[in-house]
């Protein structure tokens, strides 16, 4: 099958980062909705490394030494000056809570996709099961976020269009394929090995769900081949933003 | 298949081709996670090798050993007479199994390890019924194996990757759950299992 190896540009200077370094709209939506210090710290390590470019030395001290220092929530260290490592930078309790806001997302959607009567039958069936392993995705992580003493992130209000099934279908497609590429690009980042299996046990859930509806819609179950790929909050933001009330 | 995928919007915008270990770093402040195409596994051995321990090369060869079997469960399959939706299904989930195995090949040859030999293997399959059966069995295996795994994976690099391939192996038993009408993800979350677990249940299918 084709390798889907498009040579994209960086996505750190991509239009996800330069909008939300510019747009205060835009800014505002994402940290309602990964919510409060926790997001307001991702956010400047995301602005420091935006601003660093290319040129940071080894061991990537400009990228975490110039990070402002925003406290954690939860008053969990934060672990951002381990030059070179890659895990630094975000605390495992602001990539749970970046989880619980997708999953309150998700929940929120399959709510709506519920109620708007557009489905019956098997397939209805197959929304109400991804609904409810949402559900229980999002009480895994909201008491593992207060597990850790952080606080969770509440739910925000969105906004779907849900106007034909094939519709709804291509935006659950979308929706899903981007959940697993959200943990995905999360995994390596996580510190706690309770956290990371809890992690690893939903993120091939969310492929399962991404793999179902697109053979819903006339897609292969691996669009991207033998590798799936990754993606930052940034990207996640640009794919999920258009769904947030603001 | 459609690579220009509408619904997966900017999921193949990674690469790490050909940067240095620094800008790797301060990019990873935020896009951590990287992508490790097939073709990008040359600097993800350079930055794996600085960081992995000999540990690593065990859980690859653990991993190694899973894919070859996988692998080669596909190609006998092969020789079976098939629906053409089934058999393109094959055709496909043996190239991404191929593809895992000489990625994984060439990750323990950077290390510095030694990859394991491929066993032989036998299946006991007559038919697309008991085909998709024991491929369900599998796959589900598989993605059972690296959750498992995972939390013994030392290097970030390695663990990124074993993620890239986990989610290959959840599309695939997902795919194939379907195919047999049965529910594609029946539980909220898959289980782990642990390398000896995993290894009692490949047992069955390797010859000597």
């Amino acid at each position: 099958m084709p390798e889907s190896r498009t040579h994209a540009p960086d996505p750190l200077r991509g239009g996800a980062m330069e909008d939300l370094a510019r747009d205060p709209g835009s800014r505002k939506r994402f940290l309602k909705m990964v919510g409060g210090a926790g997001a307001a710290s991702a956010f400047a390590v995301f602005l420091a490394a935006c601003n660093d470019g290319d040129d940071g030395g080894e061991g990537g001290s400009g990228g975490s030494s110039s990070s402002p220092d925003v406290a954690s929530p939860g008053g969990v260290a934060s672990n951002r000056d381990r030059g070179g490592d890659p895990k630094a930078g975000t605390t495992d309790i602001e990539i749970l809570n970046y989880a619980l806001a997708l999953e309150n997302l998700e929940t929120s959607f399959y709510g709506k996709v519920i109620e708007s009567g557009l489905f019956r039958g098997s397939q209805l069936a197959l929304i109400e099961k991804f609904a409810d392993n949402e559900r229980q995705h999002r009480e895994l992580l909201e008491a593992t976020v207060e597990k850790l003493g952080g606080k969770p992130v509440a739910p925000v209000k969105t906004t779907f269009p849900l106007n034909s099934a094939s519709g709804v279908l291509t935006l659950a497609a979308t929706i899903e394929n981007a959940g697993a590429a959200a943990y995905l690009g999360q995994a390596n980042r996580i510190r706690d090995k309770e956290v990371l299996a809890a992690a690893l046990s939903i993120h091939s859930v969310e492929a399962r769900h991404a793999a179902t509806l697109n053979g819903l819609i006339g897609l292969p179950p691996t669009p991207q081949g033998s590798f799936a790929a990754p993606l930052s909050m940034e990207e996640v933001l640009t794919t999920v933003q258009q769904f947030l009330v603001s | 298949m459609n690579p220009a995928n509408p619904a997966v919007p900017n999921l193949n915008a990674v690469d790490v081709n050909g940067l240095t270990r620094g800008s790797f770093i301060l990019r990873s402040a935020f896009a951590v996670g990287t992508v490790y195409s097939a073709g990008a596994i040359g600097p993800y051995v350079k930055h794996a090798l600085a960081q992995s321990k000999a540990g690593d090369i065990d859980v690859l060869n653990f991993a190694l050993t899973l894919e070859l079997l996988e692998t080669a469960f596909y190609e006998r399959a092969l020789t079976l007479r098939l629906s053409g939706e089934v058999r393109e299904m094959v055709q496909v989930f043996g190239t991404h199994e191929r593809e895992h195995v000489a990625a994984i090949k060439e990750t323990i040859d950077g290390l510095g390890g030694k990859p394991d030999a491929a066993p032989r293997f036998s299946f006991p399959i007559r038919d697309e019924r008991s085909f998709l059966a024991l491929a369900q069995t599998l796959e589900e295996t598989g993605v059972s194996a690296y959750n498992g795994a995972a939390g013994q994976i030392e290097a970030p690099e390695v663990l990124a990757a074993a993620g890239q391939i986990v989610q290959i192996e959840a599309r695939h038993a997902a795919a194939i759950r379907t195919a047999r009408s049965q529910v594609p993800a029946p539980l909220a979350f898959d289980k782990s299992l642990g390398m000896e677990q995993v290894l009692q249940a490949a047992k069955p299918f390797i010859k000597a």
